[in-house]
């Protein structure tokens, strides 16, 4: 019997094309021992919360710089709650200002990660607060 | 409702949790093989191999497309390492398959190999039979890049796809053993890079050496694709069709199904006995064995004959004991 892995999905919805961010981190999160699937650029929200649901993924991490994060994140966190996946921690990192956080983290984005943010920091957050049943 | 049952309804979520339990295995997971084995069986398992960056989940996505079209339901299993270090592992071979990610009539899954060797992970074999009971039609499992011997899949699939790419070795490479050996189909992918007609000639070389002659004997067809543009998959997908065909009019799908079955049994016994075997005995007896083997007071084999001999003894004992009681 193997120990519970973590499984995250780590994607970059819309239209933004700098995806050195997102390799990084999901490099970080293997390297902690995570299984990442990374699914590449120009996600659209359908395509996340599919590949969230046939993955089984624990952790939903997405990369957003185009500064279109106030409608995408909505979008996945809804349609992720109509296909049942309630119990998927979500991540988002990239440039989100300040003052759209608290209204990220109302609608389900339970971490927010902008420039500066250890690798550290989103492992332990990871360790901490992903569901495992 | 529990989860075989949603399975078995087409509930994707219940398929997708499902495989996490063959990945954790144990109990559950045996019971849940336990309720779905009788409704397996049906789809055809096509495994797709070759070295890494020959293009192998590309092709796979591309025949995923053409399965589709000829109104299959598909499903897909992409394997891709474990980190020995860390334990964790980067799966990216859904990037090459992002479009088909929305698609109902595809279920794909990305597995890491969890210390496995042999280009497959632990639970790859359940979690065919998942997909299986899901009503998948075909079911492709993309092996992790694989080198010279991964070729555990020619145990699991019933027809195998070695993909092959320019500039990636010479004519003795085809005609060692292993990989090549396994193949019913060749693909040479790329086919516009510069190359790739002396990979082909290659390849064509080697088939030509066997000797049969036997119409009733399948040769493997040799394919060239250029899969980032779609050209030959179509080709490929009729000569898989051809070969289920050939496998099933031949009688050689039954013969290779039971072969299968029988490899199966055999892992699962070995592993089974091995875990109670370990299970009984002592750590201190391991470590001294261990140790004894280390520093070359005793030679492995002596070792494991004395383990072998004390579980057997073990066993004895409970017998008797057992009769005793009766």
């Amino acid at each position: 019997m193997s120990e519970r892995k973590i499984r995250v999905l780590v994607a970059k919805p819309g239209l933004d094309g700098h995806d050195r961010g997102v390799k990084v981190v999901a490099r970080i999160l293997r390297d902690a021992g995570m299984e990442v699937i990374y699914t590449g650029l120009r996600q659209t929200p359908e395509m996340v919360v599919a590949a969230a649901l046939q993955e089984d993924v624990d952790v939903i991490g997405l990369s957003i710089l185009s500064g279109a994060h106030m409608t995408l994140l909505p979008a996945i966190a809804d349609l992720a709650k109509e296909r049942g996946l309630d119990n998927v921690l979500f991540l988002v990192g990239g440039i989100i200002p300040d003052d759209d956080v608290p209204a990220l983290n109302d609608m389900g984005i339970a971490g927010v990660f902008g420039p500066g943010a250890s690798g550290e920091e989103i492992v332990g957050f990871i360790r901490e607060h992903a569901k495992k049943d | 409702m529990d989860l075989v049952d949603r399975l078995l309804a087409g509930d994707r979520r219940a398929a997708a949790q499902l495989v996490t339990l063959m990945e954790d295995g144990g109990p559950a997971a045996r019971d849940a093989i336990a309720a779905l084995y009788p409704h397996t069986g049906r789809a055809h398992i096509v495994g797709v191999t070759g070295s890494p960056g020959t293009g192998k989940s590309t092709l796979v996505y591309e025949l995923a497309k053409a399965f589709r079209a000829r109104e299959m339901t598909v499903g897909i299993i992409a394997v891709d390492p474990t980190s020995p270090f860390s334990g964790g592992a980067l799966l990216g071979d859904r990037i090459r398959m992002q479009k088909l990610s929305t698609d109902e009539g595809i279920f794909i899954r990305s597995m890491a190999s969890r210390g496995q060797l042999g280009g497959l992970a632990r639970a790859t074999g359940d979690a065919i039979k998942v997909l299986d009971a899901f009503h998948c039609d075909l079911i492709m499992v993309e092996t992790v890049g694989a080198g010279q011997s991964e070729v555990e899949i020619a145990r699991a699939a019933h027809t195998v796809i070695v993909v092959d790419a320019p500039g990636l070795g010479d004519d003795i490479q085809a005609i060692k053993a292993g990989l090549f050996e396994i193949a019913d189909i060749f693909v040479v992918n790329k086919a516009d890079r510069n190359g790739a007609d002396r990979t082909y000639l290659t390849l064509q070389m080697m088939l030509d050496m066997d000797e049969t002659h036997d119409a009733t004997v399948w040769r493997p067809p040799l394919l060239k694709t250029i899969a980032l543009q779609g050209e030959g998959a179509a080709l490929v997908a009729d000569a898989v069709q051809r070969h289920l065909l050939h496998l099933r009019d031949s009688g050689q799908l039954l013969a290779r199904k039971k072969r299968l079955a029988e490899e199966e049994l055999r892992r699962i016994l070995g592993q089974g006995l091995l875990d109670r075997l370990l299970h009984q005995v002592s750590e201190e007896q391991w470590d001294s064995l261990a140790a004894g083997v280390c520093d070359r007071e005793m030679d492995p084999y002596t070792a494991a004959d004395t383990l072998l001999e004390s579980f057997l003894h073990g066993l004895a004992a409970q017998e008797e004991e057992k009769g005793g009681r009766s």
